[in-house]
């Protein structure tokens, strides 16, 4: 599991308005960029001081690949991180209000207390 | 000695601006009712004519991450610059530029780190919407100095519930002690049940209705012990993935004290959540 670099993903694209973009657009070559060039970036220090070891697992590579929140939610990525860059995506293409936001909540429906666990 | 002259409690919804602020066709149908509770409740902070604010609320993971996460930091900086590129995307926050109380946050720090609280601090805070919110809703010119505390209710492990109730009785009894003659009041914004990215989300009601109700009495009546007996990390997640955030209440609960009644109390069933709004005095009502 790599839990925290799932986290790290959203966290990091929701911030910057382009990577959003790139991220609606084209997931899949946004995903393969980013984990080759900025999962090991250790925020706020430079280059040289990046780790080494962090990769996805194929199953979270997938879910983020096909934009699904169903299986990021099942893998224990943090709900609020995936919530608002998913809004941040798909809320435009509404035709009413908070359809998105419901239609993500009925597609997790089967899910039951307890959810995933979200500690990284 | 520093005077303590009012503790606020209350939700941080990120809409009100929007809601508040919007017209015509774009005016939601709940907006006049929100706008007149939240006059109703700006006038019990106006009425006690603060000269500094303390402010406490959770980061939502703006400027915290992962790679290094505090459990309680304050901020201690001239300036606070607030509000976020994806807050002022989702929920049409404005950018703002708060003063900063050095001298409290100084005060604080020492004294919180002496009484076994492990504080972090930060000398560059962005501020988010759990510290905007009181500030737009309670406070919109935005003339005090403020000095915010930012608790983690969001990345798991997450401190226990008695910890963020020894903390408000803390910085209560901190403040209180700091050599100053100005009039401090601690705010601080959580959640009751609250659900997001889960499957009871932006739903017609907050996800528990029933625990918002037994919350806002806990709350309104200062029944410390009540609270605690019923709360834990782990049942916290029944009523809602989000609501850890109602640790903040609790933090908040300390500040007022043991089974001190709140001055002002009121509710708001809105889409998704239930607002709720607290005041405590404690040296009695202003005239």
């Amino acid at each position: 599991m790599s839990r925290y670099l799932v986290d790290k993903f959203l966290y990091t694209v929701d911030r910057d308005p382009e990577l959003v973009e790139r991220y609606r657009a084209d997931p899949e070559a946004l995903v393969r960029w980013w984990e080759a060039e900025r999962a090991n970036a250790v925020l706020n220090c430079h280059t040289g001081e990046a780790s080494t070891w962090l990769r996805f697992t194929p199953a979270e590579r997938a879910a983020l690949i096909a934009h699904d929140h169903v299986a990021l939610f099942r893998l224990g990525a943090h709900p609020f991180l995936t919530l608002t860059l998913f809004i941040a995506m798909f809320e435009r293409d509404n035709t009413e209000p908070l359809e998105y936001q419901k239609a993500y909540a009925a597609r997790l429906a089967h899910f039951d207390l307890p959810y995933p666990d979200i500690a990284t | 000695m520093a005077t303590v002259v009012a503790v606020i409690a209350s939700t941080h919804h990120p809409f009100y601006y929007r809601a508040s602020t919007a017209t015509g066709a774009d005016r939601p149908p709940f907006a006049d009712e929100w706008v007149s509770k939240i006059l109703a409740f700006r006038e019990t902070l106006t009425r006690a004519r603060p000269d500094v604010l303390v402010m406490v609320g959770s980061d939502h993971f703006h400027q915290l991450w992962l790679d290094n996460m505090p459990q309680f930091l304050v901020g201690k900086a001239p300036f606070y610059d607030a509000n976020w590129y994806n807050e002022e995307r989702e929920f049409g926050l404005p950018r703002m530029l708060l003063t900063g109380q050095e001298d409290l946050s100084g005060h604080i720090l020492r004294a919180g780190l002496d009484a076994g609280f492990d504080l972090a601090f930060s000398n560059e805070l962005r501020i988010d919407h759990s510290i905007t919110c009181p500030i737009v809703t309670l406070r919109p010119e935005a003339d005090l100095p403020i000095v915010p505390i930012y608790t983690n209710i969001f990345a798991p492990p997450l401190p226990q519930p008695k910890r963020f109730v020894q903390l408000g009785q803390a910085i209560r009894e901190i403040v209180e002690s700091w050599p100053s003659h100005l009039r401090v009041a601690i705010i601080g914004t959580g959640h009751l049940s609250l659900e997001l990215g889960g499957p009871r989300q932006f739903g017609p009601h907050g996800p528990d209705p029933e625990f918002d109700r037994r919350a806002v009495e806990w709350i309104a009546n200062g029944d410390l012990d009540g609270c605690l007996s019923e709360v834990t990390l782990d049942s916290l997640h029944a009523p809602g993935n989000a609501t850890h955030g109602f640790m903040d209440f609790m933090l908040m609960m300390g500040v007022a004290g043991a089974g001190a009644k709140a001055d002002h109390v009121d509710t708001l069933d809105l889409f998704h959540t239930m607002e709720a709004y607290f005041t405590w005095y404690p040296n009695g009502a202003p005239a």
